[in-house]
């Protein structure tokens, strides 16, 4: 059972919670494996998507799941221009929750938002990326990944490298992470990492050769070019030597380092395309445990039926 | 709030005497008549005396903030000098100063005298500061001289910094001339970034940019070092960190001509009561860590920071019901002051009464060259009266401003004015 109403962020989220989402994951994998791959878990139940900001694999990935529980689902895209007003917020969810719906996934640019969006609303909550604060789902998927590639997330030593300043994805998996018991390394330039961060439990180094010798996998982080101001890192050149993930890099260390990357990729910048390609890379089984990982946080939310067929 | 015209006489009976002015606190009766402190201590009683009972009660100068925002003109949706008025009469202030960032801003004499002209219709008085660069853009300095003649007490861009120092240096050279104090909102800006809060760990848990206490300091030690150099009045407005503390006692250990003020809500809250996304409490400067609060502290009881502000800010429930990152800086602060600053200092801090008293009258009267020896016989009744001992739990129906962004909704607090007496009026909170 789940002990939180809405899923805005993970810290703070009761690891039971996690565990009990990635368990249920598990078994839609299988679903999302079979010929058929369609339950009827919520139907009757309604979810809208509410997309402040655009999103390509994670409003699919969240409207993939949503069909495959025959939920009934609604695409709402703000431009941009309006979300500069608070009124507009309020009024266009507060409508949208007067056509009686059960959930509301949201992506939103600004920080907080779910968490405002939840003093409007009666509906389910789930954040999937507010600002530079949280995006628990890609979490929850990456977590999930780890579990099918190690067996386990306890003890497991976790690097995440590159602009964690700027990345939701940073936040919650460090949150997750923590939670379940591995050991995090976070690992970029300095500019691109927040001051106090190690206050969350995690060691940071400047060295990724240093952390791809430590760790058992290593979670790469796109280079947002389109968040930064300018001069947080002198040139994609300089980015490449002292933090890309090359393949080069890669072959100096024998181990089977596990690679994980939450996409969009920058290939040849973060991440050389043969390593994105290699055999060491789980990239694409993130993104199929997205699917199920967001299946299972519906459907464990909005209390599904069990599944009858 | 009931405000009616004083009677011809008024005896505040039996209440405890504060003067700060004379820094003695005794027993006794004030009586005002038409509209002057007539007698003190023993006074007459004059058979049509309106008798007011102040068991219990201290009976002291009138509140003063040098750092309120009227919005007006410009934003009267948000506070109009009337409706601001009745929140510092609410808060027992009989004097206040409003700051230039209205629209357009008070850079001109035009402007002061609007401010003034205006100001002669509302409750309590009411004194502009002034620009101190054309249009607030830190560039080119105003016509302080005729500003002054209009009325203008001091000079300052407000939230906007001085970031040319260069420029700053000119306007602490021209306020000497004429004798005001320079304000200079102290943030550094480039290093101030998009900050929104103050960068610590937790504005690194809510994933918003943080605004770094340095920045704050650095700005100030550049005023500090330019208003010595120069021999000129420099007001730190809303000192927010430890960092400044130390940087202001040190040159005030050197250099006399230093003062600064504080808020209640940087005395009352830390960052910490920012994880649930409050815009209440989104803040210029921020809330800043707890150590940087006790800091604060300690700095008015060591007579570091001079006096207490509350940086009245009114914004519409609209703008603030914006994401953090979008909701305006600021918040009201004239009717929860003294109740939050009785309960932060006197009670929770084992300040003297007397000494908060100053803070509020005294102290800041001087900053600003207003008399304030306001208990002279003959002198116009500007008198607050409290209840130092009354719990309360601050609400919407406590406020009179237009807006109601305040964080200390629903907050108990300790110490309540009851009533506020100024230009001939009484108010009954």
């Amino acid at each position: 059972m789940m002990t939180e109403k809405h899923l805005l962020g993970l810290e703070g989220y009761p690891a039971e919670n996690i565990e009990t989402i990635i368990d249920t994951a598990f078994g839609f994998r299988e679903v999302l494996e079979r010929p058929i791959k369609k339950v009827p878990s919520l139907q009757g139940k309604t979810i809208v998507n509410l997309f402040y900001e655009n999103s390509t694999r994670t409003r699919i990935s969240f409207e993939l799941a949503q069909k495959r529980l025959s939920a009934d689902t609604i695409n709402f895209s703000a431009s941009s221009s309006s979300v500069n007003k608070g009124e507009s917020f309020k009024d266009t969810v507060q409508n949208i929750e007067a056509m009686k719906i059960d959930a509301i996934v949201m992506r939103h640019p600004h920080p907080g938002a779910p968490l405002h969006l939840t003093k409007f609303v009666d509906a389910v909550v789930i954040n999937a990326g507010d600002g530079t604060h949280e995006h628990p789902t890609q979490a929850i998927l990456d977590l999930m990944s780890l579990k099918e590639h190690f067996g386990k997330i306890k003890g497991l030593k976790v690097g995440i490298i590159g602009d964690i300043s700027h990345s939701r994805v940073a936040l919650s998996n460090i949150h997750g992470l923590i939670n379940l018991g591995a050991k995090v390394t976070l690992c970029g330039p300095p500019t691109l990492i927040p001051k106090y961060i190690e206050k969350l439990g995690v060691n940071i180094s400047y060295n990724v050769d240093e952390v791809m010798d430590w760790a058992d996998a290593i979670n790469v982080l796109r280079i947002q070019m389109e968040r930064m101001g300018v001069g947080l890192f002198p040139s994609t050149r300089e980015y490449r030597n002292l933090f890309g993930i090359t393949h080069e890099r890669l072959n100096k260390h024998n181990k089977k380092l596990v690679i994980m990357h939450p996409g969009p990729m920058n290939r040849g910048v973060e991440i050389d395309s043969n390593v994105a390609d290699s055999e060491q890379a789980i990239i694409l089984d993130q993104v199929l445990n997205g699917v199920a990982s967001r299946m299972a946080i519906l459907y464990l939310l909005l209390g599904g039926k069990q599944e009858e067929n | 709030m009931k405000i009616t015209k004083l009677n011809k006489n008024t005896i505040f009976k039996n209440g405890t005497i504060y003067d700060p002015y004379n820094q003695k606190k005794f027993k006794g009766d004030l009586l005002v008549s038409n509209g002057k402190i007539k007698q003190i201590g023993k006074v007459d009683y004059p058979k049509d005396a309106k008798i007011i009972n102040c068991e219990g009660l201290i009976v002291t100068h009138g509140f003063c903030d040098i750092h309120v925002h009227f919005r007006e003109p410009g934003r009267e949706d948000k506070e109009t000098l009337v409706t601001g008025a009745k929140a510092a009469l609410a808060g027992g202030f009989t004097r206040v100063c409003v700051m230039p960032n209205t629209d357009p801003p008070l850079d001109d004499p035009e402007s002061i005298r609007f401010i003034v002209e205006k100001a002669a219709e509302t409750p309590v008085h009411i004194h502009p500061i002034g620009a101190i660069s054309k249009g607030q853009k830190g560039s080119e300095i105003t016509e302080m001289g005729a500003m002054k003649d209009e009325g203008a007490i001091a000079f300052s861009d407000d939230g906007i910094p001085v970031q040319n120092a260069y420029v700053m240096r000119l306007a602490l050279e021209y306020g000497k001339m004429i004798g005001v104090p320079i304000i200079n909102h102290a943030e550094d800006i480039p290093l101030r970034n998009e900050g929104v809060m103050n960068e610590s760990e937790v504005s690194t848990r809510l994933g918003l940019v943080g605004n770094p206490d340095m920045a704050e300091a650095i700005m100030i030690q550049r005023d500090l070092d330019i208003a010595e150099t120069v021999s000129s009045k420099l007001h730190v407005p809303h000192v927010s960190t430890k960092k400044a503390v130390n940087l202001i006692e040190k040159m005030k250990a050197q250099y006399s001509y230093i003062t600064a003020e504080v808020t209640p809500h940087h005395l009352y809250f830390n960052d910490s009561a920012l994880t649930t996304y409050d815009t209440n409490l989104k803040v210029a400067p921020p809330i800043r860590s707890e150590k940087d609060r006790k800091s604060l502290i300690s700095a008015l009881k060591n007579g570091i920071i001079d006096c207490i502000v509350t940086d009245h800010a009114p914004h519409t429930i609209e703008e603030k019901e914006a994401p953090f990152e979008l909701a305006p800086f600021g918040m009201i602060g004239l009717e929860s002051c003294f109740g939050a600053v009785n309960k932060i200092l006197v009670k929770n801090n084992g300040f003297k009464i007397e000494k908060l008293i100053d803070l509020l009258t005294i102290n800041p009267r001087q900053i600003m060259g207003f008399d304030s020896n306001l208990f002279n016989i003959g002198c116009e009744a500007e008198i607050t009266v409290i209840d130092p001992q009354e719990e309360w739990t601050f609400s919407k129906n406590d406020i009179y401003s237009r807006s109601i962004n305040s964080p200390f909704l629903s907050e108990k607090l300790k110490g309540k004015v009851k009533f506020t007496i100024v230009k001939g009026m009484l108010a009954e909170v």
